[in-house]
């Protein structure tokens, strides 16, 4: 549990300076964050509430919408294996099957040393390798009972750890550049990445939208 | 008539390994058409995606050109490219977004310089990590070679680009649900009317969503004149189109075909394209557009793959995804899958999608775990009957968007082509196909 440090901060600023308005950088910030701890801590949520200037509670409830954002804990590979229509009919769920065996775990499951989270989930566009399966959002596929196996000693050896960082490393290139359309003074965001003020969360009028 | 695949958008990543790289994209015209492109007026480019009738190639086939048009005129307008490619069985936006990414970033470009545009937004689905680097980096790439930015290219046009990863929701594909996601909240569709975006969108102001793939082509267009795209093709769908197969096939891909010119049975047995069902078996069905569309028997397969073609024969081209199924697979089970992805996505604002999709998904369980009853049959058209009224085709909408109405396409499908199998389902107490495979 941990609140994002200097490195994570800088990078939070800079990405909500890329935004219109700031509460567009939410998403992008929670993902700073897992990068960070693997999860999306409440301490990193009340930082985030303040750098998009919301409420922490809707970072919260924001975040846990979406399938890729967790709340709590989970293990180092996120092992996602994908059971929707195309890999079903590869056998997606056979190969399910002998992952929970293969881990000794169920989906949603975390292995006790923290190496691995077991999830079932929707299709993740790679219908050409099914059944697929992919560790912290890097595909694997098409993948049979041996193939999983060599796929998580692998994995557990860290011969692939180039490959594949601990999950929450999503995104490994770094913007480069700021906002460059107008010059500073424009009254538009600045040109370069600068550090958003964090202010107290502070409830804006609902904007009108017809 | 089986033509040669005609590439547009996919002719540099057949070529290429490296097709993803600035270096490449270069050395084989890229960003011509941008260039092209800001020495042209924005209106006569506009007119250009008009002549081309590009229909948009994100599920809805709505014309691009049109769309372009309703933009309201404002300060401020946005445009956001949707690539939170979730639709299942479909994997064409993935493959652009990885393999050519400066593709993607050049239409794009070229679309803001059309539309006015000074900050356009790449969304890209979260699950995508390869792809959000490959866009990162041809996004700093495209900033260092002045294409991105203040007066890029000496033209006086300015624009900004910011790749936004998504976090994973299926809904976030629907237009008004990713926008909402972009302005950092839960993806809820917003409700209509207000119908498009264009009119009122990103912050309330005038936003233009489009595709990936549509996209894609607009520097082909740009280079080559909207009237060298629409003689691709025939009828209103012109050009090519990316074509993703997968399920019983022998060789699942993605093809990029001409658009009316090639039938489904072409795309499934050409050994160019499918080669056929798996292990010589016979065809059972197919999903002819992503898992909203209703399912084709075998005596569709001689239709072309044109928007209006399949649409009149009572599903939809949709997303551009052809699932196969074959002989060994179980309608109740696939059925049942679908729906149990549908329950598991509704984003729950509307009660017939988010009740309805959870009781069609527990029945179709029980008749293939054997719990079933003979009036289930019945039960799940009552339950389609509820979510949208009739359950023919294309849908009556009771909901926000059109999620719900896309749930009672599949259980629907199945228990009309295939009411026998549902019932020896009760009859046998579960499932008779599954232990045979």
């Amino acid at each position: 549990m941990a609140p994002l440090n200097e490195e994570s901060l800088a990078r939070a600023r800079a990405v909500v300076a890329l935004y219109p308005e700031r509460r567009s950088a939410l998403i992008p910030l929670c993902h700073i964050a897992q990068a960070q701890e693997g999860w999306l801590t409440p301490e990193a949520m009340e930082q985030i509430a303040g750098l998009v200037g919301v409420t922490a509670a809707e970072v919260r409830g924001t975040a846990s919408f979406y399938d890729m954002l967790h709340l709590e804990p989970i293990g180092r590979h996120l092992v996602a294996v994908c059971t929707n229509i195309a890999c079903l009919l590869a056998g997606g769920y056979e190969l399910l099957e002998h992952a929970e065996e293969r881990l000794g775990i169920r989906a949603g499951q975390t292995t006790d040393d923290g190496e691995f989270t077991l999830e079932e989930v929707e299709c993740v566009a790679a219908c050409d390798v099914a059944p697929c399966v992919q560790v912290n959002h890097r595909f694997f596929g098409p993948l049979d009972d041996d193939s999983f196996d060599r796929l998580v000693d692998e994995l557990r050896s860290g011969a692939l750890a180039g490959d594949v960082p601990r999950h929450g490393v999503l995104c490994r290139v770094e913007r480069a550049v700021g906002l460059l359309a107008r010059p500073a003074g424009d009254g538009a965001p600045a040109a370069a990445p600068v550090a958003a003020p964090v202010e107290p969360p502070a409830r804006k009028a609902t904007r009108k939208r017809s | 008539m089986i033509t040669d695949a005609a590439a547009i958008i996919t002719a540099r990543l057949s070529a290429h390994p490296d097709s993803h790289t600035l270096e490449r994209y270069l050395a084989t015209g890229g960003y011509e058409g941008l260039r092209r492109a800001l020495a042209t007026a924005p209106e006569t480019l506009r007119e250009e995606v008009n002549k081309a009738s590009l229909l948009g190639r994100g599920g809805a086939g709505f014309p691009a050109g049109r769309k372009w048009s309703m933009l309201r005129q404002a300060d401020v307008t946005y445009l956001v490219v949707n690539g939170d490619e979730s639709e299942p069985a479909t994997f064409k936006d993935h493959l652009l977004i990885e393999r050519d990414p400066h593709q993607v970033i050049e239409g794009t470009l070229i679309a803001a310089y059309a539309l006015g545009v000074e900050q356009a937004f790449i969304f890209c689905r979260g699950e995508f990590a390869l792809g959000l680097e490959r866009l990162t980096q041809a996004c700093n790439e495209a900033y260092a070679l002045g294409a991105i930015g203040h007066d890029i290219f000496g033209s006086g046009f300015s624009v900004d680009l910011v790749i936004h990863p998504g976090a994973g929701a299926y809904i976030c594909g629907e237009e008004t649900a990713l926008l909402e996601s972009l302005e950092g909240k839960r993806g809820f569709p917003r409700i209509k009317p207000p119908y498009f975006p264009a009119a009122v969108g990103l912050y309330g102001a005038p936003t233009v969503v489009n595709n990936i793939e549509t996209v894609s082509n607009i520097p082909w267009i740009t280079l080559n004149g909207g009237d060298a795209f629409a003689a691709l093709g025939q009828g209103s769908s012109t050009g090519t189109r990316l074509f993703a197969l997968s399920g019983r096939v022998e060789r699942p891909g993605w093809f990029e075909v001409e658009m009316s010119k090639t039938t489904f049975r072409d795309l499934i047995y050409a050994p160019a394209f499918g080669g056929g069902v798996k292990d010589g078996k016979e065809l059972k069905a197919l999903i002819p557009g992503g898992v909203s569309a209703p399912w084709f028997g075998p005596e569709h397969v001689d239709l072309g793959l044109d928007q209006d073609a399949v649409g009149k024969a009572g599903s939809m081209l949709g997303s551009g995804s052809i699932v196969v199924m074959d002989e060994t697979t179980c309608a109740v089970r696939a059925a049942w899958r679908i729906a149990r992805f549908f329950w598991r996505e509704s984003c729950g604002q509307c009660t017939p999608c988010r009740e309805g999709s959870g009781w069609i998904e527990k029945i179709l369980r029980r008749l293939e775990d054997g719990g079933g009853r003979e009036s289930d049959l019945d039960l799940l058209m009552d339950a389609c009957d509820n979510i949208s009224p009739g359950v023919h085709w294309p849908p009556e909408q009771t909901t926000i968007c059109v999620l719900g109405p896309s749930i009672p396409s599949a259980v629907a499908s199945g228990i009309r082509m295939f009411r026998d199998e549902f019932l020896l389902h009760v009859k046998e107490g579960g499932c008779p196909i599954r232990g045979a495979r």
